[in-house]
C-alpha cells in the first residue's frame, strides 16, 4: 500500500536535514505504529507524505499503491486515498465544519470521477458518524475546530477520516490530549475502519493507545531514520524502559 | 483663508460644465447655499489630508473620463427574486418605462426633478441640510457640488412599515456619461424602509443620499456597485439617526477603477444602532475607498463599522474610519474593523482608523489588519482533498463573511454571496 524508500528530506528555508533515509512499507489491512523521541522526525514524515510546503525531498521515494505521491499536489494525494490526522488540527474561522466536510468529500469524489453525494445522504452519514464519536450537532455547525477543546479537535479529525474513507490513514499523536473515554471513542473509530483494504500508520508516544488499536508492526524512529522494527512487544519495551536501551543497541 | 488659485480654477472649470438647475424657491435656495459652500471649500485636491490615499483628479475633471460599458451575460439582474418597487436610472436619467409605478403601502415616492419645481414638499427642509451638517469637521466638497447641481433623484418618505423595498437600479449605457443624483429619505417615527441600490450608473457617478431616521425608525440599505471596471464613482450617505432607531448599510463593490464611498452618520437619539459594512473585491487597477465618520451624540448607542477588502494584482484598498464620541454620549458601544486580504504582494491597503472620545463611560474598539491567505489553513483544506483554488475561495469567503453577516435579509445575503463567489471564480 504505502511504500517509502530511502527518504531524505531537508527544510527548504534552511540547510537542515530532518529525514535521513526512511524505509517503511505498510501493507493493506495492517496497522503500523511509529514511536520515537521528540524531534526524531515523525511529524515531518507525515507532512512530507501529505504534501506540505517547506520541505525538500533530496533522495528516495514514496508511493501509494504504486503511484508516486511526492509528485502530487496535496489534494491529489488526498483523492488518491491518503489521509493525515494532524498532530495540531488547524482552526479555520468562518468556514463551517459541515460545509468543509461536504466540500472535501465531494471534491475527492469528483477527482475520482464519482458522482457527488446528495445533501440528504451526506447529512445522514455525518450525523451517524458524529454520534459514534460523541460530536454534537453544535460542533458540526461551528467553524472548523474554532473553539474546540484539544480532545474535540482530535475527535473531529477522526470524524473527517470516517467520512472520507481513505485507503491509507496516518494518525499523528491523535491520542495526545485525550481523556480516557475519548481515547476509547477514537480507538473505536479507528477500529471500525480497519479492513483488508486499508492501511494505518499510527504515530504515538504511548502504549495506551496501542492497547486499543492493536498494531501489527511497531517501528522506532530516531534522528530521521527507522532504527528498529518489531512486533507489538517493541511498544511495551519502550513503555517500560524508554528509548535509551534501543538507541544504544542500534548505535 | 483664500483658496489656492489652482483649486479655484478647478472648481470653476467643473461648475462651468454643470448648469445649476432651476426650481422652486426652496430648491433654488438649497442649491445656491450648496454652491456657496462649495466655492468656499473648493473641489478636493491631492494635497488635501482627507484625500491623501485617493487621488480625486478624475472626479473633479470637467468631463467624465471614458468608461467602456460592461454587459453581464452570466447572471440575471440582482434582486430579481425580491418583490420591490424598482426605479431605473439610465446614465443618471430616470427611465419611467423601465420603472415600476412608485406606489406601495407605507411609502411616498417622488422625483427630485418634479418635486423641486413645486412650492410645497416635505423634502424642502431636508434637501442639502444633512449634507451641510456633514461638512464639519471635515469638508466634503463633492457632496456640496452634488447638492448644487443634481438634476434628479428620488425623494422617499416612509410613513409606516414599507410594504416593499425601494430598489434603485443604475444602468450605464453611454461611455462618457456623467451622472449626478441626489436622493432624500425620511423615515418617519416608527416607520421601516429598505433601500436597495445596484449598478454602475454612468462612466462617472456622483451620488448623494440624505437619510433622516426619526425616533423608532429603521432604515436598511444594501447596495452593489456594478461590475463595470472602468467606471468612477463618488458617493455620500449623510444620515441623522433619532432615538431607538436603526440604520444599517451594506455595500458590495466588485471592480471599478475608482470608487470613493463616504458615510457621515450622526446619532442624535438614545438607544440607537448604526451598522455600516462593506465588502470590496478588486483585481488590477482597482481603487476603492471607504471613508466613514460616525458621531455619537446620544446615550447608550451602538455603532459598528465592518469593512473587508480582497485585493489582487496591484489593487488598492483604502479605509478612513472615525468614531467621534461627543461629551455626554455615555455608554457608547463603538466597534470598527477594517481588514484587507492581499492575494499577492503588489496589492496594498491603506487604513486610517480613528477614535475621538469625549465621554468617560464608553467601550470603543478598533482594529485594522492586512495579510495574506493563511497558508496553514490552506494546507489543511487541501490535505482533505479540496483543490487549491476552491480552498482559497473558501478562505476568502470566510474572510468576507463578517461583513456579509451584517445583511439582515437572508435572501439578499445569499444573492450577494453568490455574486461574490462568482467574482472569485472569475478572478482565480
Ligand atoms: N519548519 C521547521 N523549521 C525548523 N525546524 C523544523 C521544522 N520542521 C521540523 N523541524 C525540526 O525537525 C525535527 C523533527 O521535527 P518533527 O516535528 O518531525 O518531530 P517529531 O518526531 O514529530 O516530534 P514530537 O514527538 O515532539 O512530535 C525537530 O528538530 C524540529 O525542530
Ligand atoms: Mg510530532
Amino acid at each position: 500500500m504505502l511504500n517509502i524508500k530511502n527518504l531524505h528530506v531537508s527544510l527548504e528555508e534552511e540547510d537542515k536535514q530532518i529525514l535521513r533515509g526512511v524505509d517503511l512499507e505498510v501493507h493493506a489491512g495492517k496497522v503500523h505504529a511509529i514511536m520515537g523521541p521528540n524531534g526524531s522526525g515523525k511529524s515531518t514524515l507525515s507532512y512530507v507524505l501529505s504534501g506540505r510546503d517547506g520541505y525538500e525531498v533530496t533522495e528516495g521515494s514514496a508511493t501509494l499503491e504504486g503511484a508516486d505521491i511526492l509528485d502530487m499536489e496535496p489534494e491529489e494525494r488526498a483523492a488518491a486515498g491518503l489521509f493525515l490526522a494532524f498532530q495540531y488540527p488547524v482552526e479555520i474561522p468562518g468556514v463551517g465544519n459541515m460545509t468543509f466536510l461536504r466540500t472535501a468529500v465531494n471534491a475527492q469524489r469528483k477527482a475520482r470521477g464519482e458522482d457527488e453525494v446528495s445533501a440528504a445522504d451526506f447529512l445522514k452519514q455525518i450525523r451517524a458518524k458524529a454520534k459514534d464519536l460523541k460530536i454534537d450537532a453544535d460542533m458540526l455547525k461551528r467553524a472548523v475546530n474554532v473553539g474546540f477543546s484539544g480532545g474535540e479537535k482530535k475527535r473531529n479529525e477522526i470524524l473527517q477520516m470516517a467520512m472520507l474513507e481513505p485507503k491509507m490513514c496516518i494518525l499523528d499523536e491523535t491520542d495526545s490530549g485525550l481523556d480516557v473515554d475519548a481515547m476509547k471513542l477514537v480507538a473505536d473509530g479507528v477500529n471500525a475502519l480497519r479492513d483488508a483494504g486499508r492501511g494505518f500508520l499510527v504515530i504515538t508516544h504511548y502504549q495506551r493507545l496501542l492497547d486499543h488499536i492493536k498494531p501489527d508492526v511497531v517501528h522506532i524512529m530516531a534522528d530521521g531514520k527507522i532504527v528498529k522494527t518489531g512486533g507489538p512487544e517493541l511498544a511495551l519495551e519502550v513503555e517500560n524502559n524508554g528509548y535509551a536501551d534501543i538507541l544504544a543497541e542500534v548505535a | 483663508m483664500a483658496l489656492p488659485q489652482a483649486k479655484l480654477d478647478a472648481t470653476e472649470a467643473r461648475l462651468a460644465a454643470l448648469p445649476v438647475p432651476d426650481g422652486a424657491a426652496w430648491a433654488k435656495a438649497a442649491r445656491e447655499d450648496a454652491l456657496a459652500r462649495l466655492r468656499a471649500m473648493g473641489l478636493p485636491g491631492r494635497r488635501d489630508e482627507y484625500w491623501r490615499f485617493t487621488n480625486p483628479a478624475d472626479l473633479i475633471l470637467p468631463e467624465a473620463p471614458e468608461a467602456a460599458v460592461f454587459i453581464s451575460t452570466d447572471y440575471g439582474p440582482l434582486y430579481d427574486v425580491i418583490d420591490r418597487v424598482k426605479l431605473v436610472f439610465v446614465d443618471g436619467v430616470f427611465d419611467a418605462e423601465a420603472s415600476d409605478d412608485p406606489v406601495a403601502a407605507g411609502l411616498e415616492i417622488s422625483r427630485l426633478a418634479e418635486a423641486s419645481a413645486t412650492d410645497i414638499h416635505w423634502a424642502k427642509d431636508l434637501y442639502g441640510t444633512l449634507e451641510a451638517r456633514g461638512q464639519v469637521p471635515v469638508q466634503r466638497p463633492l457632496a456640496a457640488l452634488n447638492t448644487a447641481t443634481a438634476t434628479d433623484g428620488v425623494l422617499i418618505r416612509a410613513t409606516g412599515k414599507a410594504e416593499k423595498p425601494v430598489s434603485l437600479v443604475y444602468l450605464h449605457r453611454n461611455t462618457t456619461s456623467d451622472a449626478t443624483l441626489h436622493h432624500v429619505i425620511r423615515v418617519e417615527e416608527g416607520a421601516e424602509l429598505t433601500v436597495l441600490e445596484n449598478g454602475p450608473a454612468a462612466a462617472r457617478f456622483n451620488k448623494c443620499m440624505e437619510v433622516d431616521v426619526a425616533d423608532g425608525g429603521a432604515f436598511h440599505h444594501i447596495r452593489a456597485q456594478g461590475r463595470d471596471h472602468e467606471r468612477r464613482a463618488v458617493t455620500h450617505m449623510f444620515a441623522r439617526v433619532g432615538k431607538e432607531s436603526t440604520y444599517k448599510s451594506f455595500t458590495l463593490t466588485a471592480n471599478g477603477v475608482l470608487t470613493r464611498n463616504e458615510q457621515f452618520i450622526e446619532i442624535t437619539g438614545d438607544n440607537s444602532v448604526v451598522h455600516v459594512a462593506g465588502a470590496a473585491l478588486g483585481d488590477g487597477d482597482f481603487h476603492h475607498d471607504d471613508t466613514v465618520f460616525i458621531t455619537h451624540d446620544a446615550v447608550d448607542c451602538e455603532s459598528r463599522q465592518v469593512f473587508k477588502k480582497v485585493l489582487r494584482n496591484g489593487a488598492t484598498g483604502v479605509f478612513q474610519g472615525k468614531i467621534l464620541v461627543k461629551p455626554g454620549a455615555q455608554k457608547t458601544d463603538g466597534y470598527q474593523i477594517s481588514q484587507a486580504l492581499l492575494l499577492d504582494e503588489d496589492s496594498q491597503f491603506l487604513a486610517k482608523p480613528e477614535l475621538e472620545i469625549y465621554a468617560d463611560d464608553v467601550a470603543c474598539s478598533h482594529g485594522s489588519t492586512s495579510g495574506a491567505i493563511d497558508e496553514t489553513a490552506l494546507f489543511y483544506l487541501r490535505a482533505r482533498g479540496i483543490p487549491k483554488s476552491l480552498a482559497q475561495d473558501l478562505l476568502t469567503l470566510a474572510f468576507v463573511a463578517e461583513a456579509i453577516d451584517e445583511i439582515e435579509d437572508d435572501a439578499i445575503a445569499a444573492e450577494i454571496m453568490s455574486r461574490l463567489e462568482g467574482w472569485l471564480q472569475r478572478h482565480r
